[in-house]
């Protein structure tokens, strides 16, 4: 399993020592985000709501990181939301899947109180902004599966944007 | 040696709350498994997170392959308002050593110790190699069953016990484990049944070996007024220390435990330690009796009652288990005295012991 570089010229001695390492683990999802990822297999947001606090996680954990409780209320989200930050991408990376520049943003689904990452397209990139409203596009039903790759990007809806307020707590 | 806490500021196990030990939890995640395990062990004493002055979790980011899973676990206690809290890569025994020493100091008069394992979704004995010596051992990739096995060899080579021995251990452990309803590895078989178990590595039979856990537990502490308030019967600690050994397993005397015996002699214990009960945290069934060696243990004293790493083993999780099923007795009056040990590393390389007495047995004193 490991291997040692030729000795140097000097006195024989081994300078170096390879012992190449690899592990594989077997992912839970546990039962909150096992949820979401069926829901995204069907084309639907699935959060769960805090049942102290009332605040709507999606991505869901499982449970409320604020107040430590079980979140058991499923919510379904619409496929709309705003676009709380983002930034356009210009570097070149390898096993880059979009060409540049593309945007990623924060995306606030509406009544949910968890922003989460998403593409943003058929806008230029000069024309993306804080606030901006957008609507997820799901890749074709034959292509749903249990991934966030279900969402293919989101777009703008052409309605006025957000107010700051609403999503000030979301950056 | 005096059984009270040597004039530090007392402190004790006000409440103790674990999730069943089983083999493979893989329908709920890391702090869906942790939840009600912190949700018990603060009902169990009527408070809240918001209780607590300090928060100390123990655990370990390579048994599960995620990265900072320590920092996502604290979503099962609720870290707002901000909170004083601090993590230890070690079995959640480390934590409670911790909290200790915050409380002793007087910085907080409670605590909650966490800690979670789960062993199953990644391949335990190539994780575990990874704690040895990168240079000379951990090249050779050997598992952590190869080692206890040159471990248990040297005992039987050093004439200080047989195979029958081993099998004694395991047999009194499962045994024992039948009245722990969150036991996972529990049963009745004769020692004369377990000797016809083929070997896994000799001479270390399939019976020697600790099962593969996933599991969770929770621990409260609580400084002087303060735990008396919140429990009737306080785990009072007198004594608490761990050692460690070389990290060269070749340059240890492997049928020995020195580490533990300094850590007995830190906890303030005697020798033979004055308890009822001792929870030891021995994997192997062979650890046990280098174990009871190095204490001193006493035959009449109660050894691993909960069934032990040999009924339950997940890593991170086992040795504070040995801490709050100690302190267990100790509250629910069972014994007035015990000890409870944890350990970390391969054949017993660190060593931690806890002393605990009860009010009445000069614990407060």
């Amino acid at each position: 399993m490991s291997q040692t570089t030729a000795p140097d010229a000097a006195g024989g001695r081994v300078t170096m020592l390879d012992t190449p390492i690899h592990l594989d683990y077997a992912f839970t999802a546990g039962q909150a985000q096992s949820r979401f990822l069926k829901g995204l297999s069907e084309g639907r947001f699935l959060g769960q709501r805090c049942p102290r606090c009332g605040k709507v996680y999606v991505p869901p954990r499982g449970s409320c990181p604020t107040d430590g409780v079980p979140t058991t209320d499923e919510v379904e989200l619409g496929n709309t939301g705003t676009v709380t930050t983002y930034c356009v991408v210009n570097v070149p990376f390898q096993g880059q899947a979009i060409e540049i520049p593309y945007i990623c943003a924060q995306v606030l689904l509406d009544g949910a109180n968890l922003a989460f990452m998403g593409l943003i397209q058929e806008v230029p990139t000069d024309q993306v902004r804080m606030g901006m409203r957008v609507e997820a596009v799901w890749v074709p039903p034959e292509e749903l599966g249990p991934s966030m790759a279900s969402v293919r990007y989101f777009r703008p809806t052409g309605e006025p944007d957000a107010e700051y307020d609403t999503y000030k707590e979301y950056l | 040696m005096s059984p009270d806490s040597g004039g530090r500021r007392p402190v004790a196990v006000v409440s103790f709350a674990q999730s069943s030990q089983v083999r493979r939890q893989d329908h709920r995640n890391d702090v869906e498994m942790l939840m009600p395990v912190v949700e018990e062990v603060f009902s169990r004493i009527g408070v809240t997170k918001n209780d607590m002055g300090f928060v100390c979790s123990g655990s370990s980011d390579y048994l599960v392959g995620t990265p900072f899973s320590f920092v996502s676990a604290l979503d099962a206690v609720g870290a707002w308002p901000p909170m004083r809290e601090s993590h230890v890569e070690m079995d959640g025994a480390w934590a409670l050593y911790e909290a200790w020493t915050m409380l002793v100091a007087g910085d907080a008069d409670t605590a909650l110790v966490y800690s979670f394992g789960r062993s199953s979704p990644g391949q335990l004995a190539k994780i575990l190699t990874l704690q040895l010596d990168p240079y000379y051992l951990a090249p050779l990739w050997p598992d952590p069953t190869a080692l206890a096995a040159l471990q248990a060899r040297a005992l039987l080579d050093a004439g200080l016990a047989g195979e029958e021995d081993f099998a004694e251990v395991a047999a009194r452990s499962r045994r024992q484990a039948m009245a722990n309803p969150h036991a996972q590895l529990a049963f009745n078989r004769s020692v004369e049944e377990l000797m016809k178990d083929d070997y896994v590595v000799a001479p270390l039979r399939r019976h020697t070996l600790p099962p593969i856990t996933d599991g969770a537990a929770a621990v409260v502490l609580a400084a002087g007024a303060r735990a008396r308030d919140l429990c009737e019967r306080p785990a009072w600690i007198t004594g608490i220390d761990h050692r460690i050994e070389t990290h060269a397993l070749g340059a240890r005397d492997l049928t020995d435990s020195p580490s533990t015996r300094l850590a007995a002699e830190g906890a303030a214990l005697g020798n033979p330690p004055d308890v009822q009960v001792a929870e030891l945290h021995a994997p192997y069934a062979h650890q046990e009796l280098i174990l009871r060696r190095a204490l001193g243990l006493a035959p009449q004293v109660e050894v691993s009652p909960s069934g032990g790493a040999l009924a339950a083993n997940a890593l991170m999780v086992a040795g504070l288990i040995r801490i709050g099923e100690a302190a267990r007795r100790i509250m629910d009056g069972s014994a007035s005295r015990a000890l409870a040990h944890a350990t970390s590393g391969p054949c017993l390389q660190q060593n931690l012991v806890c002393a605990m007495a009860d009010s009445a047995t000069g614990g407060e004193r």
